[in-house]
């Protein structure tokens, strides 16, 4: 009875011992061969250790002042209250040290939100086929950990059903004992929820019985992360983003509780993050490469977004779904969308004011 | 300064020595705190991804067993509010030992909650002025701050009743008594404010219900009062200190009461969710029924349930909460049926299902057990420390010497059997039996001194 009634996945779909935690998504699993140098130089002896010898090598004798960058990063302040001094200096640290890290020249960007613009950002849930294409651009591009041991998506993508109405379910009934029926069997998790299966491996999508919703941060204007964080690491910024600063954070995952959207993940272990993969144009509150035991979450792509560019979903989406730009100008994408299109928010009765719009045409 | 070092000098060359049983347990507790310490080595370099937890099931042992441990520090008020509001005169003679159990139980809350971040060296971020504390936004930066008040507020009037009783002087009531009433006050806060820890995040409907603080403080009363009863009948077996009836039967009266209620609170939540089970209702289901198959929590809700009912009816049984022999079993089953329907049971359904509907089990792996047990360890080693050191100055067998006219002047009787013989004989023996304790007269009670010339002069 419960399986019926609950909007979840349908269970002949995907048998429960496959639901339990994924080793992928739920970080977990085998043990990670640690490929980063400070992985390498905590684990003494560890497993990789050929494949760093070439890099020790390189990087002779910068152990002190590998050990002095780190003491510094330790010790310095909230981002947001870091003065335009500190800020170069935190840059220029967190520089050299990916540039030693991943073997080629990282750049961290700083700039500032500009003033009159507020981002926002629109879905089209009917063009939407479900193939992920955004979330593989979104690793790539946002330096997520990846592969096994820990695989971080900031994206989802929920299949949703279309519902399921047989005749056969229509004599059961709950007939009370007058023989008034108070209540039916043809209950079926149909239509737009929250709810949706998102581990789905067809053979091609779009799949004829459904259709599919991609969540991420929503960039709440009253942002339930932001509030209950105890030493203000994740604040939204003058443009709307929802950051974090990943050096000031804790790691006590109170953010995840809030959030009603599941849009933040948690480094459970040190980031796989291959150096030849790792996009090496970075923001100091975007996607510079994480550490272990932070969240991290969509930033709208502020490396790319701040300096004029889309994020690497829009540009990636093959149907045109995903539409971004300023809430404040009258003239952009998303402003002439939620002029002209049915819009929606995602658990709008919780009063958090995304600025992710879904509409159709 | 003189008086200050003897006392700790004292003090801990008393708390050192001990029978073979003492060293035993203590060498039982450090064994299981060197493998703590292994644990937490290897989470320090692996990283939290060495415990059962997951994206989806964010909280587990780590913080269950804080919030129930929140629970066991308040309700040292149920010792220490009768003997100072009401003037409970057998719990007033062991009120430290109280403030010593609320002592060790915030130190595991801080260790719980160390081992529950990812990145335990930031801590300092949380220090306000060099930090950044987010209060009274942040319902962690809140909990923090009233804890480490409490913790402040019981080691200051514990240790200052302790130092008073080893040197002999009178105390200064003008300051320790509005201390103790802040404590009272303070001990509700730090529960309640637990509860808005857990229960202010519409994201998660399990816990966004306005029942979440008075059900904490009802668990609380009924798991806290158990675990002390427990402690003073151990104390009662093991050593010299005699801790009255009186005492103990008003903590199980009190634990029966809350813990009734509590039963009563658990009943209206379960049907206010399940008369008509939303989507919200779908972590309750979980957590008692299992949904879609999955349910590693059904078994132990109900045998939490079943061990709360049971002792329930045991406590209410005047003949069996008098019973010696049979209240420990109540007790024992009252405190594990809480612990479970606090710790794991109040946090996982939380996360299940989550945000966006998928079902995921949780199962902490066996290095996350070990570093639980090691925290409970460190806090059993701390407590005993405290507690030995408390029943050696109010035995007097600690005391400052130094200033013989200081001892000469509360020379009267010790409140207490001056042999442990009659223990080993009737280890359950009530107060009532004289075969069972050395009856004492009026000297040397605490409180005032015109207190105690009225309670002389009405004996």
């Amino acid at each position: 009875m419960l399986q019926e009634r609950t909007p979840l996945v349908d269970p002949d779909e995907a048998p429960p011992a496959q639901r339990e935690a994924r080793p992928g998504h739920a970080g977990k699993a085998e043990r990670t061969v640690s490929s980063s140098r400070r992985g390498f130089l905590k684990d003494a002896g560890g497993l990789s250790i050929a494949s760093l010898m070439g890099a020790a090598a390189l990087l002779a004798n910068s152990d002190d002042a590998q050990a002095k960058v780190e003491w510094a990063e330790w010790f310095q302040g909230n981002y947001r209250l870091m003065t335009d001094k500190e800020k170069a200096q935190a840059k220029a640290r967190l520089e050299k040290r990916y540039s030693e890290e991943y073997l080629k020249p990282v750049t961290v960007d700083t700039t500032p939100a500009k003033e009159g613009v507020l981002f926002g950002y629109a879905l089209n849930i009917q063009k939407c086929i479900g193939c992920r294409r955004c979330v593989k651009a979104c690793v790539q591009e946002n330096n997520q950990s990846r592969g096994n041991a820990q695989e971080i998506e900031w994206i989802r993508v929920l299949k949703m059903k279309k519902g399921a109405f047989t005749p056969e379910k229509m004599n059961q009934g709950y007939p009370d004992p007058a023989g008034i029926q108070v209540g039916g069997n043809a209950y079926s998790a149909a239509g737009v929820t929250l709810e949706g299966e998102h581990y789905y491996q067809p053979e091609q999508v779009p799949e004829q019985d459904a259709f599919y919703m991609p969540i991420a941060c929503m960039q709440c204007e009253k942002p339930p992360c932001v509030k209950v964080c105890p030493v203000r690491t994740t604040y939204r910024e003058a443009d709307g983003i929802v950051v974090i600063d990943y050096n000031w954070c804790i790691g006590c995952r109170q953010c995840m509780n809030a959030c009603p959207y599941w849009a933040r993940r948690f480094n459970w272990r040190e980031p796989n993050l291959p150096k030849e993969e790792m996009n090496p144009r970075t923001h100091y509150l975007g996607n510079r490469p994480r550490m272990q035991g932070v969240v991290e979450k969509c930033t709208f792509c502020v490396q790319r977004t701040r300096q004029g560019r889309y994020p690497a979903c829009v540009e990636v989406c093959p149907v045109g779904a995903r539409k971004f730009g300023n809430l404040l100008d009258p003239n952009s994408e998303v402003r002439r969308i939620l002029d002209g299109k049915r819009v929606f928010r995602l658990r709008a009765e919780l009063n958090t004011y995304p600025k992710f719009f879904y509409y159709m045409d | 300064m003189d008086k200050l070092a003897s006392f700790v000098l004292d003090y801990v060359s008393y708390v050192v020595k001990g029978s073979p049983k003492f060293y035993a347990w203590m060498g039982c507790l450090g064994v299981l705190i060197v493998i703590w310490a292994y644990g937490n080595y290897v989470q320090a370099t692996e990283g939290l991804a060495i415990t059962g937890l997951t994206s989806q099931v964010s909280d587990g042992l780590y913080l269950g067993n804080f919030v129930f441990l929140v629970g066991v520090a308040a309700a040292a008020v149920t010792v220490v509010f009768p003997a100072y509001v009401y003037h409970h005169k057998a719990l007033h003679d062991v009120t430290v030992l109280g403030e010593m159990v609320a002592i060790s139980a915030v130190i595991m809350c801080i260790l719980f909650i160390l081992s529950h971040l990812g990145r335990p060296d930031r801590l300092w971020h949380m220090m306000p002025i060099i930090g950044i504390l987010n209060f009274p936004h942040s319902m962690l930066a809140f909990d923090t701050l009233v804890l480490m008040a409490y913790l402040l507020l019981n080691m200051v009037c514990g240790f200052y009743f302790l130092y008073t009783k080893y040197t002999g002087s009178r105390m200064n009531h003008s300051w320790y008594m509005p201390l103790i009433y802040v404590s009272i006050v303070w001990a509700l806060s730090i529960h309640t404010v637990t509860a808005f820890f857990v229960n202010t995040m519409p994201a998660r409907p399990f816990w966004h219900h306005g029942m979440m603080p008075i059900q904490f403080i009802s668990t609380a009363f009924a798991a806290g009062p158990a675990l002390i009863i427990l402690i003073f009948l151990i104390i009662r077996r093991n050593t010299k200190l005699w801790i009255a009836d009186e005492a103990i039967n008003l903590l199980s009266t009190i634990a029966t009461f809350c813990l009734g209620i509590a039963l009563f609170l658990l009943m209206s939540e379960v049907v206010t969710e399940l008369y008509h089970p939303t989507e919200h209702a779908l972590g309750r289901e979980y957590l008692m029924f299992g949904v879609h198959g999955l349910s590693p929590l059904v078994p132990w809700f109900w045998a939490a349930l079943a061990a709360n009912i049971v002792a329930f009816v045991m406590l209410v049984i005047p003949g069996i909460r008098k019973n010696y022999r049979l209240l420990p079993v109540a007790c024992v089953l009252a405190f594990a049926g809480i612990w479970v329907q606090k710790g794991v049971g109040l946090l996982v359904p939380g996360y299940v299902p989550s945000p966006i509907g998928e079902v995921t089990n949780y199962v902490p792996t066996a290095l996350e057990l070990l570093i639980t047990l090691g925290n409970w360890a460190i806090g059993f080693f701390i407590l005993t420390i405290l507690a030995k050191g408390a029943i050696g100055i109010l035995l007097g067998e600690v005391k400052y010497a130094s200033e013989p006219w200081a001892v000469i002047r509360n020379a009267a009787p010790p409140p207490y059997r001056t042999s442990i013989e009659p223990t080993r004989m009737q280890p359950w023996a009530l107060s009532s039996d004289p075969g069972a304790r050395v009856e004492v007269g009026n000297g040397a009670r605490p409180g005032s001194r015109a207190r105690r010339q009225g309670r002389v002069a009405l004996g």
